[in-house]
């Protein structure tokens, strides 16, 4: 009972996220890269050099009126040549719906600052910068902010270890706080969890041509 | 001396905190001051920093759990919620109906665990010792439900993709309705001691006021937001569990100083209680964990006489469990506001991305322009009326 009702509301929600993606596309369709709404949430991806446009105008367009900037977040995609996802979370307090947009932007690329339009966008530009290494054009502070002083690297790039590169240590010699290159008495254990387990992927293991063959010769 | 050289600022710089008691953990905050009053404030933020986010991507989903109690360490519940959900839409799942009403319980006593803390140590940063006094004793009842029911007392590990991980004990819904009843006294009480107290009051009125348009272009939200006059709760406008079967109201406060924060919170105190009585008469039977064994660990009882159920209990605790690819921004109404989680799921046993948005991280930026013009000692009463948790803050 209750899913056919998160089902017709989920589809209800949908419909009017779908006539709002059609009328930003028919404003920004010649920029939208990708558009689509999935599990009832609207995301757009944008080109680059339209991103400030775009956001202003879900800002101050009415069918759009999205008051708030919610959370800036990214993610980082090492194998594709722009390598980092820069996501802008809105929401519209009138009209009580949240548009995602996302653009994609480079190792040596700049993304346009949205603190003239959203000053809260402040620090989220700058933990951007600070976790990914995605420098904001005419951001008016743009320093790092959740990591250490003097700290070197961008921590959320995949390639970038968890164990990080150094350690901290209180010096009692030096009466201080020295750092040191980190130094792990056993190697930090990542699991493989590829495994014949039903819904697995294609890869076979040794020892497993068996259980692949059997589950094809099943579908 | 200003008449010698007016052009000349005269200001000095000072450092409070990172170890300060008013600071309410680690905020290193470098001061612009002109004599008592406050040019600039500049908040160093990060001194907690644990890489949370980093951690997940490198954990399944269900050991990335336990992060989300150490974010906000005041009502932990709150945060596994807003992950439970975010997995749940990507797995296309909802929890039994028991689940739903026992998060909702359980996120409204965390709501309680909040307020109590938040009110009552802002109080005490401003000189009132009696409230954290009581409300300490409060909490610790609160904090008797959570081990009740889980076995810890603050980092729960309770809410579960799919549900909760156990049902409620004996009797606990009883204990709990009777809580509820003498915690309304308290608040009660709590009031008589603050709302009308005049020394109170010349601390918190017209104090790092906010207005509707700055609260909502600083991405307030929470009691915040509502205090600046913007009634808008998620628990109402995007309800999630059980939530729009709840018959409660939404404080709103007018003025947007710290008192207004103040007045709002202790009013969703008061809501939390009828929610909470109405989650506990309404709470129906059934299942409080979805029973699709590729997602929920089996009971242990049927682990001691199915084979099947002992490979999906070693598979879910070493493998766990594939999540289709696809991404999703999933909220809730936590005590601080709004609590996000922007999962990124590739279809593996473990997320891409899981970027946190706390509430506490918006608020504290607003600090600067909150404080501005303030003399030095309303800063500690804008930062106790902020309702800052650094386990949020710096994840």
């Amino acid at each position: 009972m209750t899913e056919a009702n998160e089902n017709s509301a989920e589809n209800k929600a949908t419909g009017k996220l779908a006539v709002l993606a059609e009328h930003i596309a028919s404003v920004y369709g010649k920029v939208i890269i990708k558009q689509d709404i999935a599990l009832g949430e609207l995301a757009i991806t944008i080109r680059r050099d339209t991103l400030h446009d775009l956001i202003n105008f879900l800002k101050t367009n009415e069918k759009c009126a999205c008051q708030q900037l919610m959370n800036v977040s990214g993610a980082d995609y090492p194998d594709r040549a722009e390598r980092f996802d820069v996501v802008y979370n809105l929401l519209s307090l009138t009209h009580n719906h949240r548009v995602r947009v996302i653009v994609m932007v480079g190792e040596d690329q700049t993304v346009d600052s949205v603190t003239d339009l959203y000053s809260g966008a402040g620090w989220y530009e700058r933990e951007i910068w600070d976790l990914y290494g995605v420098p904001f054009k005419s951001h008016p502070d743009m320093r790092r902010i959740l990591t250490d002083y003097g700290f070197e690297g961008h921590p959320l790039r995949k390639d970038f270890p968890l164990t990080g590169f150094v350690e901290l240590r209180y010096d009692e010699e030096k009466q201080r706080i020295v750092q040191e290159p980190v130094e792990l008495t056993q190697d930090y254990r990542n699991f493989d969890f590829i495994s014949p387990w039903e819904g697995m992927t294609t890869v076979q293991l040794p020892g497993d041509e068996k259980a692949v063959k059997q589950k094809v010769g099943v579908k | 001396m200003t008449d010698i050289i007016p052009e000349k600022k005269n200001t000095y710089t000072i450092n409070l905190g990172p170890q300060h008691p008013a600071a309410h953990g680690v905020l290193r905050l470098i001061l612009e001051m002109d004599g008592e009053v406050i040019e600039r404030a500049d908040p160093h933020i990060g001194l907690l920093h644990r890489g949370t986010e980093k951690l997940i991507e490198n954990k399944t989903y269900l050991q990335a759990i336990p992060y989300f109690d150490r974010l906000d360490y005041v009502g932990t519940m709150n945060q596994e919620h807003a992950f439970a959900l975010a997995v749940e839409k990507l797995l296309r799942i909802e929890a039994p109906l028991r689940a739903q009403y026992i998060r909702v319980l359980f996120a409204e006593l965390g709501r309680l665990l909040n307020h109590v803390l938040s009110i009552t140590t802002g109080v005490l940063d401003i000189g009132g010792i009696t409230p954290a006094l009581w409300g300490f004793e409060e909490r610790e009842r609160m904090m008797e439900f959570y081990e009740r029911v889980c076995g810890a007392r603050l980092h729960a590990n309770y809410f579960r993709p799919g549900g909760v991980h156990q049902d409620l004990p004996d009797g606990l819904l009883e204990d709990m309705a009777k809580f509820v009843e003498n915690f309304k006294h308290f608040v009660d009480d709590t009031e008589t001691l603050l709302t009308e107290n005049r020394i109170f009051k010349q601390r918190m009125v017209d104090i790092g006021i906010v207005t509707k348009e700055e609260a909502l272009d600083w991405s307030f939200s929470g009691p915040m937001l509502r205090a600046s006059g913007v009634a808008w709760d998620l628990r109402k406008s995007q309800p999630y569990d059980v939530y729009d079967k709840m018959d409660f109201d939404v404080p709103v406060g007018k003025t947007g100083d710290c008192y207004a924060r103040y007045l709002v919170r202790m009013e969703e105190m008061r809501q939390s209680c009828r929610i909470m009585e109405q989650a506990i008469e309404q709470m129906p039977e059934g299942l409080v964990l979805t029973d699709d064994h590729k997602i929920s660990p089996p009971r242990r009882a049927d682990m001691k006489n199915s084979m099947e159920a002992l490979i999906h209990h070693f598979k879910l605790y070493t493998e766990g469990y594939h999540v289709p690819a696809g991404e999703t921004y999933s909220v809730v109404e936590a005590p601080k506001g709004e609590f996000g989680v922007y999962l990124v799921a590739d279809g593996s046993n473990k997320p891409y991305r899981c970027h946190i948005r706390a509430p506490g991280f918006a608020h504290l930026q607003g600090l600067d322009f909150m404080s501005r013009g303030h003399m030095l000692a309303d800063v500690v009463a804008i930062i106790g009326s902020l309702d800052i948790v650094f386990g949020e803050i710096d994840r």
